[in-house]
């Protein structure tokens, strides 16, 4: 078994028009950078894939990353927690427009339907957001003498991920904090694609280590000196 | 001469006071992250933050910042011996399922029946909601520091808010510049005040009855000014 591919190119060539599309990270803490800025260049030079659906827990910072991809006009909606960022021009100018659609979703929710999608659970109650604007029109129920919104889960057609180590076969682990949504990502989407900083051989990661096992993820490139978001935005870099 | 109101600082400072050794805390982001400053010496208490990190510390030295090591409102961190990275899903684990002590958040608007007000002020501009609705619901307390007062001086405990909810009946303590209020059947239950402040005034800024339940105490803090 080898689900490697050589470059991000070749990794994200499949990604169609409308697609929706999970990214890994929280700001710039585990975002797969390269396998973005893959598919921004496929956007420039074919016009494909537009009209995305983007979900992440947030909408792109300075102009790289999502912010690059918002600012291309590939993406149609987002579904985040938090759109504000350092600098959120470009969200914020798109959303103002009203060239791009917002679903807002209470944090641990939207951690929970990914979870839920890659579990093949489709609705569960959470006390989040009862009582609230974001719970609107949404069927509720008390259990236990408290009251509970029902949310569905929330799948993609692809998750681009980001880990540290990976081998062939798609096991991962994450670096630091940026763990975050990558694992549940992982679990969520029709084709789940990886890079990661080291490809090693099957053995190459302690079993007890693994985060992700390698049945969550079908396609994964190394990166080998991946860019960090934060960085990119202090330097003021626009992709 | 009396000291009027309490810096953000002295908030912060009285609401770490009260936080027990070996409690887990999320402290919001922004003004509470403070908390973590004036944390008593000789206690242990474990840090939680949205993204997936038990057990962090101080932010490191400028330069010395990695940034896949972050908190919430996505500043450089460090890690304290015995810290865990976990994944989202149970990062609101801990928080939904009633694993965290406290957590302590901001506000906009607290009633007196504990519903919270801390998102959004109006229907206007870019929403963002981020952690906040689920930090509210789990914790097995949660308390609110802020200024006793808005910028042009009307009450944030008031009897209904008016501004969008973040959640119902969630707040269990308020730490104001003015006073230490606590949240009980309903009502604003006043714990301590400052000592040059007549309850008659303090009542005149708060939108909602403060109930007295026993006695008063002063609200004393250290100077700070260093801070």
């Amino acid at each position: 078994m080898d689900k490697t591919v050589s470059t991000v190119e070749e990794a994200v060539a499949d990604i169609a028009d409308g697609a929706t599309v999970m990214i890994g990270g929280f700001g710039g803490s585990g975002a797969p950078v390269e396998l973005i800025h893959a598919l921004i260049d496929r956007f420039r030079a074919t016009g494909s894939p537009g009209q995305l659906t983007v979900i992440n827990n947030n909408a792109g910072n300075g102009g790289i990353g999502i912010a690059a991809m918002i600012k291309a006009g590939m993406v149609a909606k987002m579904v985040c927690s938090f759109p504000r960022s350092s600098n959120a021009e470009a969200f914020n100018t798109a959303y103002l427009a009203g060239n791009i659609a917002l679903e807002l979703v209470p944090q641990g929710t939207l951690a929970e339907r990914i979870r839920a999608a890659g579990a093949g659970i489709p609705a569960f109650y959470t006390p989040t957001a009862y009582g609230t604007e974001l719970a609107e029109g949404k069927q509720v129920e008390e259990f236990d003498g408290h009251m509970y919104v029902r949310e569905r889960w929330l799948k993609a057609d692809v998750a681009l991920i980001k880990g540290k180590l990976g081998d062939r076969m798609g096991n991962l682990t994450y670096r630091l904090a940026g763990r975050n949504f990558n694992p549940l990502m992982a679990m969520a989407a029709e084709t789940t694609i990886a890079q990661v900083s080291e490809l090693v051989e099957p053995g190459g990661i302690e079993p007890e280590q693994v985060v992700t096992p390698g049945i969550f993820v079908d396609r994964l490139v190394e990166v080998a000196v991946p860019q960090q978001e934060e960085v990119l935005v202090r330097e003021g870099v626009e992709y | 001469m009396a000291q009027t109101k309490l810096t953000n600082a002295q908030i912060a400072w009285r609401a770490a006071q009260d936080i027990p050794d070996g409690a887990y805390v999320n402290l919001g982001i922004g003004f509470p992250e403070m908390i973590a400053t004036f944390q008593p010496e000789g206690r242990d208490v474990v840090y939680h933050t949205e993204n997936g990190v038990l057990g962090f510390g101080a932010a490191p030295e400028e330069g010395q910042e990695d940034w896949d090591l972050i908190n919430a409102g996505k500043k450089a961190i460090t890690l304290n011996p015995g810290a865990a990275f976990f994944h989202h899903a149970d990062s609101f684990a801990m928080v939904r399922g009633g694993h965290l002590d406290l957590a302590v958040l901001g506000a906009y608007q607290v009633a007196q029946n504990g519903d919270l007000a801390n998102w959004r002020v109006g229907s206007k501009g870019v929403p963002a909601v981020g952690g906040a609705m689920d930090l509210v619901h789990g914790a097995k307390n949660v308390a609110v520091i802020t200024d006793h007062v808005t910028k042009d001086g009307k009450p944030k405990l008031v009897e209904t808010c008016t501004f969008p909810l973040t959640g119902l009946g969630c707040v269990t303590r308020v730490y104001t510049s003015l006073a230490v209020v606590d949240i009980r059947d309903g009502h604003f239950v006043l714990r301590e005040k400052l000592a040059d402040m007549p309850l008659e005034a303090l009542q005149e800024v708060t939108g909602a009855k403060l109930h007295v339940d026993g006695t008063i105490a002063d609200l004393v803090v250290p100077d700070l000014s260093g801070n």
